[in-house]
């Protein structure tokens, strides 16, 4: 029997484009700027395409909140080499800080939401630091331990309004800042992360991962970079926090659910880890799939574990990675 | 005396909970953070053989609840894990999405409520030095002493052991002998599931059998692996001990709702202070940066 094995080849349009001077037709513009395009103009148009459909807009918002978890996720995950199983807790830092903020102190909404933000992340960071200088699987223990600790902190000392939860905080202006207000963030998250990876610093966080020590011995501290992407990080989660305690106008112990936590890691891994769009598409597959399913309850969280189990068993390049394939490359069978 | 004796007992329940943890760790190297998950399926089981399968003798369920745990184990690891062992980051979101289907499965499927309890084993209690103690507790310190006991001379006195043993002190010399790593570890997650099953049909009958449980019993259980140092057995036991106690004492001057806190402050304090725990001196090189 004849050996035939499957080879890959760029497509021609891929290497035309591949150096930008080379563009001389529409086609290849296309080819070039269509994907990122695609997904910004889409982004933004999204809430006015979606104007007959009330509830599929708000839908956008939780979209965006998920979207932003999961990169910072991914960030975390497959920059730095931290895996977070806890994106909820700075979710749940971040609302309620923004609620203290709002409702206790009568901050206005434009100055509660950043200062929640910063601090969150300010306060994330503090709590996450003896994880830090060490290697394997303590920054997962140590992040899977906080929200469930969080929830029954708050509980049982009945603070921030116990089971209850902080109420009335005030809703942000009207309707579109509320949508571009998210929408933006996690355009501006997505391609300043990009960028930032391919940077002086972004590429030392990247060393972090994949050998600590010859960052260590280039005189970098392995520790202060750590700590500087759980701060990026959990500045991302942060702000989803304090915009969605807005968005609902109450912060209460279920932002610290599950949900936050493992919605984002399903969406990284089904849409391609490591490479942050991914993220995106993955929770833009995986969120309004979510809303379908709301009447399953907790059984849409076995499905997300089940699917993301899949995923990483059997695909764990992800859909990203595997579409990216099939636009820059096409397939032949050839003789070995 | 009441501190110290109860104090006692709770060590030892402790340490039963986590010693699955632990043990699947060392040999494994593989976090299984679906410990919790995997406690509460033995109960459920247990509840179900009793219950709705007919009703099969108490001993018999239990029995057969723990002999299908450990199955569970052995398979997510022969058909799953398998796939994606030695990627840090695959294994531990793996192993925790595998754990939170299970607890949210059965959490969607009625394990709500207080209605699913397991009969304690003997009726009634005694006088210890004047603490009255079930007879159940009594029973569980017994329990914890005999594994423990057959533990070491599993690994000390048994060919299977040895080779468990080995894996967990060096892989790749324990491999160069011709010790098979993957059957090792396929039976290292038996282990520990079925010893997870084991801590929960003796522990279960002193409470309900509820989802949360398994998510406190997956966090004790890595606490005090932490503290006594990943992967280390004699750690475990007394970090067990001193987790324990603090337990006791917190109940006893401040309030029960403090025991995680002082789980989570004691993991902090011991990754501040000495990252490797009580006696996790060899893989300290490892995992310091």
């Amino acid at each position: 029997m004849e050996m035939m094995r499957k080879e890959r080849i760029d497509r021609g349009v891929r290497v035309r484009t591949a150096g930008l001077y080379a563009i001389s037709t529409w086609r290849e513009m296309l080819y070039l700027v269509g994907p990122p395009l695609f997904l910004i103009l889409g982004m933004i148009i999204l809430p006015i395409i979606l104007e007959f459909a009330p509830y599929w807009k708000r839908v956008i918002n939780i979209v965006c909140v998920y979207t932003l978890l999961a990169l910072a996720f991914d960030f975390l995950a497959n920059f730095v080499g931290l895996v977070c199983l806890g994106g909820a807790f700075f979710v749940g830092v971040g609302g309620y800080l923004s609620a203290i903020f709002n409702v206790y102190l009568h901050f206005p909404v434009y100055l509660s939401i950043p200062l929640a933000t910063i601090c969150g992340a300010v306060i994330s960071t503090l709590l996450l630091m003896p994880a830090l200088p060490l290697r394997g699987v303590y920054f997962a223990i140590v992040t899977l331990m906080y929200p469930l600790l969080a929830t029954r902190v708050i509980e049982a000392l009945n603070i921030f309004g116990g089971t209850n939860g902080i109420i009335g905080l005030d809703s942000l202006p009207n309707e579109y800042v509320e949508h571009y207000l998210i929408i933006i963030a996690t355009l501006i998250f997505l391609y300043g992360l990009r960028r930032f990876v391919n940077q002086d610093m972004g590429l030392v966080i990247r060393g972090v991962k994949d050998n600590d020590q010859a960052v260590r011995a280039s005189g970098i501290s392995v520790t202060r970079m750590k700590a500087f992407a759980v701060f990026v990080a959990s500045f991302m989660g942060c702000f989803a926090g304090a915009y969605i305690s807005h968005m609902y106008s109450w912060a209460g112990t279920s932002l610290f659910a599950l949900d936050f936590s493992i919605i984002p890691i399903a969406s990284v891994v089904i849409g391609g880890g490591g490479t942050l769009l991914g993220a995106v598409v993955g929770s833009f597959i995986l969120v309004p799939v979510s809303e379908l399913l709301r009447n399953f309850g907790t059984f849409r969280i076995v499905i997300y574990c089940v699917i993301l189990t899949g995923f990483i068993v059997f695909k764990s390049e992800g859909i990203l990675v595997y579409a990216m394939r099939k636009y820059h490359q096409f397939e032949r069978w050839v003789k070995v | 005396m009441e501190i110290i004796v109860y104090g006692v007992i709770n060590s030892v329940i402790l340490s039963l909970t986590a010693l699955g943890f632990t043990l699947v760790y060392s040999i494994a190297r593989m976090p299984n953070f679906a410990h919790g998950a995997l406690y509460i399926t033995t109960g459920y089981l247990a509840w179900l053989f009793m219950n709705k399968f007919g009703s099969f003798p108490y001993p018999l369920a239990i029995v057969l609840a723990i002999g299908i745990t450990a199955a569970i184990g052995a398979l997510m690891y022969r058909f799953i894990l398998i796939r994606i062992r030695g990627m840090e980051i695959s294994e531990i979101i793996a192993t925790y999405a595998i754990g939170l289907a299970i607890l949210e499965g059965l959490r969607w499927g009625g394990l709500r409520g207080g209605t699913f309890t397991l009969p304690a084993f003997i009726a009634g209690s005694m006088n210890i030095f004047g603490v009255s103690v079930d007879y159940q507790r009594l029973l569980i310190v017994a329990v914890g002493i005999i594994v423990f006991a057959s533990l070491y001379l599993f690994t000390h006195f048994n060919r299977v052991g040895l080779a468990l043993r080995g894996i967990a002190q060096d892989e790749r010399a324990a491999m160069m002998l011709g010790i098979d790593s993957d059957m090792t570890a396929i039976i290292s997650l038996a282990l520990g599931s079925g010893l997870a099953g084991l801590a929960a049909v003796m522990l279960l009958p002193l409470g309900n059998i509820i989802v949360e449980v398994g998510y406190s019993v997956l966090i004790f259980a890595i606490a005090v692996s932490v503290i006594g140092g990943l992967g280390s057995w004699g750690g475990t036991i007394l970090a067990s001990f001193i987790i324990g106690f603090a337990q006791i004492l917190t109940e006893a001057f401040l309030s029960s709702q403090y025991q995680m806190v002082v789980a989570l402050l004691a993991i902090i304090i011991t990754l501040l202070i000495k990252p490797s725990g009580i006696f996790g001196k060899q893989k300290e090189l490892e995992e310091r940066v």
